[in-house]
């Protein structure tokens, strides 16, 4: 069943972005191919949901364009850029359910909001909804009821209750056990499948969760771009970091920084204080 | 060396009236969206439960016993200058004029308005209020402008409540425990108390409301951009800011008005 005919590039153009005077991606030109799963790469603190929150619209590019579709989304008037949002669903880390409302209500909120649905049909849609991510006897719950892989799919059944052309994942693995990793992967396996014409973007370092669903890689390094491709050519590279990256070597031990050695006279203190010897 | 505590003041200074008129810039945009739309009614209706109803009966606790006291320290007071017959009068006009609005807005402000400062602010470092906008709900309608109007109705009630209360806690020790006359009890509140004195709390009421919901709701929201501590420590952070911020503008904002209305 395909909903959308439009299919959104994500477009990136000499973005720079970061916090206050401090840079993260520096000058990045790339583009997210519409309707595929396209993977952001990267160790941690490399600006990989800073990329996310720039595509979102939460944080300003410092200097270069966020273009979706073509259009250049910080250059919209108000109106159309609310509009473009709409046509985005956002899954965050750790589901950033409302904690006052129950999990049906979270659901039902952007429905509620932007339409006037009857409330027969907003319940319709958020059980199928809730059902398409497993979930469906969870709608008069609280999202401090839930586990953390419960509330990440319940946030996702709110990211695709708009049926949104793009939708975007901040580390939609992060924190969960290899069979709930497995489910969210499958679950954004079968959202493609259900609606070809869908932009996904996801934020992640779980490599196994890239080989299982990405499309397109793009792997950040020290406010760069230094891979972008199909996720074979990722694993043909000859390039040092993505080469440790994707076999999960450890840094060397020159790249790691300061080192701080432990006298034995304190870390036998330590251990007498702490009634280990 | 000697321009540096100069220096130091001028800084804070500044700093302090630049976070005045963000939270003035952040009121007006709360007001800005409190009649927006129907769906407004239910979230200033749980709001006027959460803030008014939840505070209701420490507000009614809180103005007996300050009646009460009032009630003591005014008949022996009045006892001195044989002038026992003023009690209703110095008790109710002490509570309408001053101690009804200043001390309902302490109480309200560090039960309810605590409890918004939290509530925001866990909801800026969980992300909620991101996942707001990027839904396309703007976050000061949602969270702001609902509790700006409940604020706005609750006080002013929590202070007739307060006041009357405390009228009661002055008769029961003025007239029950220590025998002042009834009817020249209420006869010296009906004489004394005019109509500008019960306008006057009701003024009052309304400042401090916009006073408590403006600091508490912008030190939840703003918790993120705090210097002082990340994650929970700035929610922590915020929460003890905002009651503190909130009595000490209370008390200035009580002065200004007070001398106007004067």
């Amino acid at each position: 069943m395909t909903i959308t005919t439009q299919v959104w590039d994500i477009a990136l153009e000499g973005l720079t972005a970061g916090y206050g005077p401090k840079v993260v991606l520096e000058n990045i030109s790339t583009v997210l191919p519409g309707g595929k799963i396209s993977m952001v790469l990267g160790g941690s603190g490399c600006g990989k949901s800073t990329l996310l929150r720039q595509i979102i619209g939460l944080s300003a590019p410092m200097e270069g364009k966020v273009l979706l579709g073509g259009n250049d989304f910080f250059a919209m008037k108000d109106a159309e850029f609310r509009r473009m949002r709409r046509r985005m669903g956002v899954l965050f880390q750790d589901g950033a359910l409302l904690g006052s409302l129950t999990v049906g209500e979270n659901i039902a909120l952007p429905l509620r909001e932007h339409t006037h649905l009857k409330e027969a049909e907003v319940q319709e849609i958020v059980l199928h909804k809730l059902s398409l991510v497993g979930l469906a006897h969870t709608t008069a719950l609280y999202p401090s009821q839930l586990s953390g892989g419960m509330r990440k799919r319940a946030g996702l059944a709110r990211a695709l209750v708009t049926d949104p052309p793009i939708l975007l994942c901040d580390e939609p693995t992060s924190g969960l056990d290899p069979i709930s990793a497995a489910q969210m992967d499958a679950l954004l396996l079968e959202m493609r499948e259900r609606f070809p014409s869908m932009t996904i973007v996801c934020v992640s370092h779980d490599m196994e969760s890239v080989k299982a669903i990405a499309d397109h890689v793009l792997v950040l390094h020290e406010k760069q771009v230094i891979f972008q491709g199909s996720l074979h050519n990722l694993q043909e590279t000859t390039k040092p970091y993505l080469l440790q990256f994707l076999a999960r070597a450890p840094m060397r031990e020159e790249e790691q920084g300061a080192s701080y050695p432990l006298s034995e006279a304190t870390r036998a203190h330590m251990h007498r204080e702490l009634e280990l010897q | 060396m000697v321009t540096v505590p100069v220096v130091a003041v001028g800084r804070a200074s500044l700093a302090f009236v630049g976070e005045m008129g963000a939270m003035l810039i952040f009121l007006l945009l709360g007001m800005r969206h409190m009649c927006s739309s129907t769906k407004q009614l239910q979230r200033v209706l749980r709001q006027v439960h959460v803030i008014g109803a939840g505070s209701f009966f420490l507000i009614a606790l809180i103005g007996l016993f300050t009646g009460m006291v009032l009630g003591l320290q005014g008949y022996y007071t009045l006892t001195r200058y044989g002038s026992v017959g003023m009690l209703g009068s110095a008790v109710a006009l002490t509570l309408i004029r001053e101690l009804g609005p200043v001390l309902t807005a302490i109480m309200v402000t560090g039960r309810a308005g605590s409890a918004m400062a939290a509530e925001i602010g866990v909801m800026r470092i969980s992300d909620q209020i991101d996942a707001l906008e990027v839904m396309d709900i703007n976050p000061y309608a949602y969270l702001v402008s609902p509790r700006i109007t409940a604020c706005l109705f609750v006080f002013p009630l929590l202070t007739a409540v307060f006041n009357v209360v405390g009228i009661l806690g002055g008769y029961l020790t003025g007239v029950q425990l220590l025998g002042v006359n009834q009817g020249v009890y209420f006869y010296s509140i009906e004489s004394s108390v005019v109509f500008a004195d019960v306008a006057g709390t009701f003024i009052k009421s309304v400042f401090f409301a916009l006073t408590v919901v403006t600091v508490c709701c912008y030190k939840g929201f703003f918790a993120n951009l705090r210097q002082d501590g990340m994650g929970p420590a700035a929610v922590g952070n915020a929460t003890t800011s905002a009651v503190v911020l909130s009595c000490v503008l209370l008390l200035l904002v009580d002065y200004v008005i007070t001398s106007v209305l004067l």
